[in-house]
């Protein structure tokens, strides 16, 4: 109880303390400083017509690196958690020991079969979706939406189709192969732009092409189509590994 | 009458939401919703940081036959969105690494509650 108390105490705490900074937030009316250049300058610095695109892939590219590190670290640590053949070791606990007769908890193992209305809107959607993740990551330059949002768009294709059949895997080695060479030639490229151009993921040795046109902004469409396919596979794998294991 | 801005909505409802995360992260006691408690803080987070970044009438930040006809200034800071899209996967894999560590201490101990789970307890 006196937890409970404490809690609300806490929470009261923070949220009043930080409401005045949030509520005394004036809105900018225009851009100022960083933004105000990536804005201005962005078109005729990198050609590209999505800004946010610009900064993800190109002003902030280092960043953008750091991210899919993340992501990988993270994928790598479920795959090391699930994907481990070994059963986990049970501990030996009391109540373990009292009652022999324990019934085997449900671990979700059972799987039913999808019905043929999931089956057939899955077979249905599943290319139709993968082609629209393709189109979003290609487009990224563009229209809303990059690497990473296509990509996601590509996994939850993938979790439709892993629900409507429960027997089917995805194939690991597969998809370790597409994430590690999508990587490893996101890295590649950002070494040939320290090569050919300004700096370390410098998208301009590529020509820049005509504004707005799908080949166009240099090497940005091949970095985020490349960051779209890891991520992509990346989340998949995720999926089928918390799949196979529960 | 008090004019609320959008950027004021936006930070107010994302601490609010921050606020209902953190509540849930501590007194839940269900692993699995700690974890959703956990999204819904990522959730708030990243609505103020996209909120913070909202200029006046702005429009997305992408350069088109509409953007010049308002003037090219008149778009909002490209910098919080282009954290925020990242953010949002970053919080997605985070997430799946959880449920994962929720598979395995179900596997382990049979249960969800973290009540149950002393080992870790001084």
């Amino acid at each position: 109880m006196i937890k409970r108390l404490l809690i609300i105490v806490a929470l009261a705490t923070i949220a009043l303390g930080l409401f005045p900074l949030v509520w005394g937030m004036q809105e900018a009316r225009t851009l100022s400083g960083v933004a105000r250049y990536y804005v201005v300058n962005g078109a005729e610095d990198y050609g590209a017509a999505n800004l946010v695109t610009a900064v993800v892939v190109s002003y902030r590219g280092l960043d953008t690196l750091g991210e899919v590190a993340v992501l990988f670290v993270a994928t790598a640590g479920i795959v090391l958690l699930l994907g481990s053949a070994k059963e986990p070791v049970l501990l030996d606990r009391k109540s373990h020991a009292e009652g022999e007769s324990e019934p085997e908890p449900d671990m979700g193992t059972e799987r039913r079969e999808g019905s043929p209305l999931l089956k057939t809107g899955a077979a249905l959607l599943f290319p139709i979706i993968l082609l629209f993740g393709v189109y979003i990551f290609v487009n990224g330059h563009l229209t809303p939406g990059g690497g990473f949002q296509g990509g996601v768009v590509i996994a939850s294709a993938v979790v439709l189709l892993l629900m409507a059949n429960s027997e089917m895997h995805m194939k690991h080695g597969l998809l370790n192969m597409i994430e590690a060479l999508s990587g490893a030639t996101y890295v590649a490229i950002g070494l040939l732009g320290m090569w050919l151009a300004a700096g370390f993921l410098d998208p301009r040795f590529l020509p820049s092409g005509e504004f707005g046109a799908l080949f166009s902004a240099g090497a940005i469409p091949l970095i985020y189509s490349l960051i779209g396919m890891k991520v992509g596979s990346e989340l998949t794998g995720v999926m089928e590994s918390l799949r196979r294991k529960a | 009458m008090i004019q609320v801005t959008i950027t004021q909505a936006m930070t107010a409802l994302g601490l609010l939401l921050a606020i209902i995360g953190l509540w849930g992260i501590l007194t839940r006691r269900n692993i699995i919703r700690i974890i959703i408690a956990f999204t819904i803080l990522d959730t708030g987070v990243h609505l103020i940081m996209v909120g913070l970044g909202y200029v006046t009438k702005g429009t997305a930040p992408i350069l088109d036959g509409e953007l010049a006809a308002l003037g090219t200034l008149n778009v909002v800071d490209p910098v919080p969105s282009a954290l925020v899209l990242t953010a949002i996967v970053i919080g997605l894999a985070v997430t799946a690494l959880m449920l994962s560590y929720a598979i395995r201490l179900y596997q382990t101990y049979h249960t969800l509650s973290i009540d149950e789970i002393k080992e870790m307890k001084w």
